[in-house]
């Protein structure tokens, strides 16, 4: 009997998997063929979007970049003759394309992602779903998950990869007739999206999770703080919620213990700093999401002054895993402190990207070549840019550096919540610099003077540099600035907004000196520093670049050679793009 | 809007602020605000007041929640919502050039309406789809791997919608 699963998460749908979804169901309604077809989350491989899987009762067969043309001959040559059309398929059990992208990864969070109906609670029990919080309310008094969970070496995974156990022990610790627990799903940090495929693919895993973390705490209640830009996580998990509710996993006496525990979900409303966990907190209680001093710490003091312990998306994710597999098994993954796995969100200058979970101690270079495929149109690497605007630029001359919270700290940049942007010779590193410095000054929520004025004064100086007014001593300036406003910011965002400036000069220093000094961008980015010309050889008088400008810069009859008015032409780069025959050139 | 239609929307509010007490006892004042600008498409000054003398917080304080998430606004919006996706992956992929060829087509800049009323544009930190990147959101909708000749085509149809919705 066959099945049919479309990968229905935000990438899926947004490349076409909801047509496809309906003209696979309206194909196989018109034929009467009685195959079910059923959503799915992410499987990870964004690139290949849509992907249809046909499963049978000996092979699962794996298409991709399906458009809704292509139906009518899956339907007629594979569901009805049973001849699967071997071109579009990347994986089964004769054919794997796909091979190098996913042999490399090991599955723990994104274990159910792709693979069972996130809408379905009972496909989530199939896959040993709830198992984990039965057995911990049956055998495990508190303070033996506590230890299992510090055993496992799990760090939090939403940035500075505190030891969950310990956050644990903290709040457990704690003595109160009220304590709760967050789960921060305010995945704010541009370029990684793991939270919310997780979300999205398998919302299950983290409601089990933050189950057996209230138990452990003795907690009876708990918010999920989502963002409100992920539509589709927050209505996957409100199904999620409703399905606990009625089978009895939320709510009193939970399978049959006295344990009670209760779910909501709280939207966020748009603002990076309500990531950081003071500020989250307030956001939840009806307040601006502005942070606090810490201590008293939320183990202690948290949401409405009772005591909170607050992890994110991915480390729930790994909570039940451990539990039915094991301490052990999740310590041998990893590195000596990085233990497990780490859900990387590749994307930028890359060919495949997607989600990769990768053992903890994978080099970036077996990620960014062996996963990812390499340099999108074979450009040259430069750097991989992590932790979004709290992180900073490693550049590819240290691509052999093993991949864990503590190594990366060491050059600068922090481990985040996993996003890794790829960047080519292409990418300018002091417009992205000031691409940071421009997000974390517009986010700073304005409490603390330096993170507020000091990114400020930061942003106009990468900003002059950018447009060629760079002044000879501005990177002494932006380094001063850098270290008053991590020094005197109370928070996350304030101590490491200046990282992205501080790893590109200590990376690419000559890049700054080029734009002050030079004027001139090596990159070939800033349009403040380049100049559009036409090549009188190479040009052929098409008139296309003539059609996409929108400054009537460009003028020549046809056929003749073409030529652009410097003074009329606003460097939108429109005419470079569309040129075939290499006949604009950037100077 | 006159005041038998503000009047008409209290109702909706009402209906919704009662479900949201009943879920949030503390709290409630973003869900709130949520609910109001889901009814009204935006947070009207009457509004404030109102929810004021709900919550028993002061109108000022309620100002400074609005003012501090970027999700809540004090004006209406077009009928279409455009999103322009602002993530580091866009960046890096040219989401710079795609805002260039929104603002050439709508005539209008971040955080504008057009004229008639049809497009609002709006930037956001990131829609977290940067495998498809650069990307856009009109609506609900998450347009993909943009170039600056799809958002034309993308454009012209969503005009073109517009066109006959209003012929009908």
């Amino acid at each position: 009997m066959k099945k049919i699963k479309v990968g229905l998460g935000t990438c899926g749908i947004s490349a076409g998997g909801e047509l496809v979804y309906n003209k696979l169901k309206e194909e196989i309604k018109i034929k009467n063929l009685g195959i079910e077809v059923k959503e799915t989350g992410c499987m990870g491989m964004c690139y290949e979007e849509a992907l249809v899987e046909v499963v049978d009762d000996n092979d699962s067969f794996l298409y991709s970049n399906v458009t809704v043309d292509k139906i009518g001959r899956i339907v007629n040559e594979h569901l009805i003759n049973n001849k699967p059309v071997i071109e579009w398929i990347i994986k089964s059990n004769e054919i794997s394309k796909e091979d190098a992208f996913l042999k490399n990864q090991n599955r723990i969070v994104l274990r159910n992602c792709g693979v069972i109906d996130p809408t379905s609670i009972d496909e989530y029990i199939e896959h040993d779903g709830y198992k984990a919080i039965e057995k911990v309310l049956k055998d495990f008094t508190q303070q033996e998950v506590i230890d299992l969970i510090i055993k496992s070496g799990l760090r939090g995974r939403g940035g500075a990869g505190f030891t969950t156990g310990m956050k644990w022990n903290f709040a457990n610790q704690e003595k109160s007739e009220k304590k709760y627990i967050i789960c921060n799903a305010d995945e704010g940090d541009p370029g990684a999206f793991m939270d919310r495929s997780v979300l999205e693919g398998d919302p299950h895993s983290v409601l089990e999770g933050m189950m057996i973390a209230a138990y452990a705490i003795g907690s009876d209640e708990a918010y999920i703080y989502c963002r409100a830009e992920y539509p589709l996580a927050i209505k996957r998990l409100r199904t999620a919620i409703k399905q606990c509710e009625s089978k009895g996993y939320l709510g009193k006496n939970i399978f049959g213990s006295n344990f009670n525990f209760t779910i909501k979900i709280k939207e966020g409303a748009g603002a990076f700093v309500c990531g950081e966990e003071t500020a989250l907190m307030a956001s939840i209680e009806g307040k601006r999401g502005v942070p606090r001093l810490r201590p008293p710490f939320p183990a202690n003091k948290g949401l409405w002054g009772k005591p909170t312990n607050i992890n994110n998306v991915e480390t729930f994710a790994n909570v039940p895993w451990i539990i039915n597999y094991g301490w052990e098994k999740y310590s041998s993954l990893g590195t000596e402190k990085s233990k497990g796995t780490k859900v990387f969100a590749l994307a930028g200058k890359i060919k495949k990207s997607g989600l990769a979970e990768v053992p903890m101690g994978m080099t970036i270079n077996e990620i960014v070549f062996d996963i990812g495929g390499g340099i999108k149109n074979d450009k040259k690497f430069k750097a991989v840019q992590m932790g979004g605007p709290s992180g900073g630029c490693i550049p590819a001359s240290m691509g052999d550096l093993k991949i864990d919270y503590d190594e990366i700290v060491r050059t600068g940049a922090i481990m985040g919540s996993g996003g890794l942007i790829v960047l080519d010779e292409t990418t300018c590193m002091v417009d992205l610099a000031r691409y940071f410095l421009n997000f974390t000054q517009n986010e700073s929520c304005g409490k603390c003077t330096f993170c507020r004025v000091g990114t400020k004064r930061m942003l106009e100086i990468l900003e002059r540099i950018t447009i060629g007014k760079g002044k000879e001593n501005d990177v002494d300036i932006l380094q001063d600035l850098a270290y008053k406003i991590s020094k005197n910011s109370l928070c996350g965002l304030g101590q490491s907004a200046p990282n992205p400036v501080l790893t590109t000069i200590k990376y690419f220093r000559e890049e700054y000196e080029a734009h002050i000094h030079d004027k001139k961008c090596p990159s070939h980015s800033c349009s403040a520093l380049i100049d559009y010309s036409i090549d009188e050889v190479n040009c052929k008088g098409c008139g296309l670049c003539i059609k996409v400008c929108s400054s009537n810069a460009i003028t020549g009859s046809k056929k003749a050679v073409h030529y652009i008015n410097q003074e009329l032409c606003i460097k939108c780069g429109r005419c470079f793009d569309v040129c075939n025959l290499d006949a604009v050139i950037k100077n | 809007m006159n005041d038998t239609e503000v009047q008409e929307k209290k109702s909706i509010l009402n209906f919704k602020i009662d479900l949201v007490n009943k879920r949030h006892q503390n709290g409630s004042l973003i869900p709130l605000l949520q609910a109001a600008q889901d009814s009204y498409g935006y947070i009207p000054e009457k509004i404030i007041y109102y929810i004021s003398e709900l919550v028993g917080i002061p109108a000022a304080e309620i100002y400074g929640v609005i003012t501090f998430y970027s999700q809540f606004r004090l004006k209406p919006l077009g009928k279409n919502l455009i999103r322009i996706c602002e993530g580091t992956a866009c960046h890096v992929n040219g989401a710079k050039s795609i805002l260039t060829a929104l603002q050439d087509e709508l005539g209008i800049t971040i955080g504008e309406t057009t004229d008639d009323g049809i497009c609002s544009l709006q930037s956001v930190a990131c829609l977290g789809c940067c495998s498809l990147a650069p990307v856009i959101m009109i609506n609900d909708a998450t347009h993909g791997n943009l170039t600056m000749d799809k958002i034309k085509k993308i454009l012209k149809k969503y005009k073109t919608k517009e066109k006959l919705r209003e012929a009908s």
